[in-house]
């Protein structure tokens, strides 16, 4: 088969299995992305997983299989998945940039194209519907309907075609979805319209079914808007593939893309760098910030012989560290590894509106072929009916069971809410999490950076008095190390004339002041024998004089108390799950009377308590911000993590926010509330305006007319009903 | 009524012409990002 991509080029091998990554076209919900895992699955030893905010799919399979074509696994499984009906590219971000750029573009040119002809169409229709029946006859009439159709017919064409060409898709495929119903609403009543003018007929539907599109290429642009954020969102996590890590080779030093480093290279990590792979330190010792991987707060000493994992932060000095797995292998990609397993475990959400158009489609044909099958046999008793008004008849039914519940007032809803969430630093990354987050009956929290601050504060400041005072803040803004630098935030400005500072990495810090040397650092440092407790400490020590002791603790955030206080009242139970040691975890949750903790627990342990949660039936959110929580993030039924968290739980996290205090859990809850009544009550209103449009249209009572003002009243009201939102609870 | 005969082909023409111009603009990517010339004034120059 000669195909335009070479699909082994992009192929990559590691160990025994090979792997491949994907961008897939053509999926519309999470039943697409099933079908096609299922479908590769097949193979022994194959593994796929669709990722289906980010369209993209990866497959790895050992390097033994054989597929089917000799040696060419890689275009046999893209054959595969074309052959389910969707469109496979090499995964390039760039080219998805411009392909989503392009659909935007398209979509936006079918809306304006759509707009105008239904506006156009008012023109002549306008005339026929409210001049006495008289003044507009004969050939006059025909004129206007031709001139209608000249409108309609060109623009049926090309603002149709995002429906058509699903519609088509889904049927080739054996598939049906909510594009079926839609098209053929649209072709049979331009065909009937076109045949009634033909024919010098009383009645044309271009208007009603130029305006069905309208109304729903409007929602299809809001979905669109909304899709698009919380792709770009997630694509965030490869972003942290994409930079550069300086090797030294030999005598010189090179700069490498961190996705092609391979182990046993040899990386410089500047202090302050990120490290960009898992590996050994070589030489040097440093600080290293572990927060993100471990969740701990303070940085721990680290020298020759120390495992290091990518996603620490070198704070102090320079290391020369060995790589010990390439990029695809670091516990980063262990990690969204164990993440995507838990996102499968949970089965695909299927969103409310997938599930009303898995129902519309076979009761709206059924209705129709109804319609059309009771008249015909009345006809045939009656003697008096034509085949074709019958039709008439069955294709307004098509056309009038709208379905802007699902189409406009859904997405509206949507938008509506994530924009307002927007408003106050919250972003709104997945299509289902205002759905999941509404039916949630239980919160868990991460500790550390995110009950707490996740920098130590300075609790006994008064211990230091005067020009102590004044010398150890000073010296304190030397440095980087969060001690320090919560000792440099807890007092005024004084000015230490003639001081001078030198870093001891691991140790702490020494000055000169005048004649006086001056200590601040390790117990083990200054010779202080090693206190009993698990207090965080530093040592402070001038001259000749005691060594003072100075206590820090991580504090719980201003706003904690109240808002746990709020999640309670609105009936929610609560848990805390921490990586932390148990002395800790259990203060901080008796300061915020969290009465459900557990601590000391490992990533995989955290993914286990969520997932058991869940297999109890509950609904969980959870809140966290560290590598560590990235995979329970994606286990439980929605997630949240603060900005200042890592890449990877941004990424897992169906809501991001801003802020730095916890209020958002309330205002997200809240918003979310809200927008699920709107949503119910939308789809309530649409299905009473059915009950009554139904009927009036399967008796043919149904005008273009009725069906014009009952198809556009009923999305105004849908989407008057939504923008209540905006009012509905102020928070 | 004759006013109609030329009311509604120029209502018609008009809106064309709107039209026209807004796919005009589309497709000389005016509307492909929305948010950033907004905040492109606090960007630091790049010329001196």
């Amino acid at each position: 088969m000669s195909r335009a991509v070479d699909f082994r080029c992009f192929a990559r091998e590691e160990a025994d299995r090979v792997s491949l990554y994907m961008q897939v076209e053509g999926m519309h919900c999470a039943s697409c992305a099933w079908k096609i895992e299922q479908s590769l699955q097949a193979h022994p030893g194959v593994e796929a997983r669709v990722n289906f905010s980010t369209q993209r799919l990866r497959i790895s399979w050992p390097k033994t299989l054989d597929a089917g074509a000799a040696n060419d696994n890689a275009n046999q499984f893209a054959d595969e998945v074309e052959a389910l009906g969707f469109h496979v590219a090499p995964f390039d971000a760039e080219s998805r940039l411009q392909a989503s750029k392009a659909e935007e573009r398209d979509l936006l040119s079918c809306l304006a194209v759509a707009g105008f002809a239904t506006c156009a169409i008012m023109l002549f229709v306008d005339p026929l519907w409210f001049l006495p029946a008289r003044a507009v006859t004969g050939a006059t009439r025909d004129l206007m309907y031709w001139m209608m159709s000249l409108i309609a017919l060109p623009a049926t064409i090309w603002s149709g075609r995002p429906f058509f060409r699903s519609a088509w898709q889904a049927l080739t495929h054996g598939r049906t979805n909510m594009d079926v119903p839609i098209s053929l609403a649209v072709i049979m009543a331009n065909a009937l319209s076109v045949y009634e003018t033909v024919t010098h007929g009383r009645y044309v539907y271009f208007d009603a079914s130029i305006m069905l599109l309208f109304f729903l290429l409007i929602g299809r642009y809001l979905d669109l808007k909304a899709r698009g954020k919380a792709r770009e969102a997630a694509e965030g996590l490869l972003a942290m593939l994409e930079g550069t890590a300086t090797v030294v080779d030999g005598e010189r030093t090179v700069s490498v893309r961190i996705r092609d480093l391979a182990p046993g290279q040899h990386l410089l990590v500047a202090a302050g760098e990120k490290i960009a792979a898992d590996g050994l330190i070589l030489t040097g010792e440093s600080d290293i910030d572990t927060q993100l991987v471990t969740g701990e707060t303070l940085p721990r000493t680290a020298g020759p012989g120390e495992r290091l994992y990518a996603g620490m932060i070198n704070r102090s000095a320079p290391l020369l560290i060995e790589v010990s797995a390439a990029a695809d292998d670091s516990l980063l990609s262990e990690i969204v590894g164990l993440m995507e397993k838990a996102e499968r475990s949970q089965g695909p959400y299927v969103r409310l509106a997938d599930r009303l158009a898995g129902l519309y489609a076979p009761v709206v044909h059924g209705l129709a072929l109804a319609t059309f099958v009771g008249w015909m046999i009345y006809g045939a008793l009656h003697g008096a009916m034509i085949w074709e008004d019958a039709l008439l008849k069955a294709v307004a039914v098509l056309i009038i069971t709208c379905p802007c519940a699902i189409g406009l007032a859904v997405p509206v809803v949507h938008v509506l809410a994530s924009s307002r969430l927007f408003k106050r630093g919250i972003l709104l990354k997945s299509a289902k999490g205002l759905e999941a987050m509404a039916r949630i009956d239980r919160v868990v929290f991460d500790k550390t950076g995110t009950l707490t601050e996740g920098t130590p504060r300075w609790m006994n400041p008064d211990v230091l008095t005067g020009e102590n005072r004044r010398i150890a803040i000073a010296m304190a803004r030397q440095s980087q190390h969060p001690l320090s630098q919560a000792i440099a935030r807890g007092g005024a400005i004084g000015e230490v004339p003639g001081m001078v500072v030198t870093d001891h990495p691991g140790k702490g810090l020494k000055a000169v002041v005048g004649k006086d040397l001056v200590w601040m650092g390790k117990a083990s440092w200054l010779g202080v024998p090693a206190s009993g407790d698990a207090q965080m400490e530093l040592w402070f020590q001038r001259a000749q004089g005691p060594a003072i002791r100075l206590l820090f603790a991580d504090a719980v955030r201003a706003d904690a108390r109240q808002v746990i206080v709020g999640l309670r009242a609105r009936g929610l139970t609560l848990s805390m799950l921490s990586g932390d040691r148990d002395q800790v975890a259990q203060k901080v949750a008796m300061d915020l009377g969290i009465s459900d903790v557990r601590s000391g627990l490992s990533p995989v342990d955290k993914v286990a308590a969520v997932e058991a949660m869940m297999a109890e039936g509950h609904r969980v959110l959870m809140v966290g911000d560290g590598l560590n929580d990235a995979a329970a993030l994606s286990a439980a039924s929605v997630s949240m993590s603060p900005a200042s968290g890592v890449d990877v739980t941004q990424t897992a996290a169906d809501f991001v926010y801003r802020d730095q205090g916890l209020s958002p859990i309330l205002t997200t809850y809240d918003t979310a509330r809200a927008a699920q009544r709107l949503v119910r009550q939308n789809v309530w209103i649409s299905l009473a305006y059915n009950l009554i449009a139904v009927p009036v249209a399967v008796l043919g009572l149904a005008t273009p007319l009725i069906a014009a003002v009952a198809m556009s009243t009923s999305s105004l009201v849908v989407v008057l009903n939504a923008l209540r939102l905006g009012r509905v609870s102020r928070l | 009524m004759a006013i109609l005969l030329i009311l509604v082909p120029l209502a018609f023409l008009l809106g064309l012409a709107c039209l026209a111009a807004f796919l005009w603009a589309l497709n000389t990517g005016q509307f492909d990002d929305l948010d950033d010339p907004a905040i492109r004034i606090f960007q630091p120059e790049d010329d001196e």
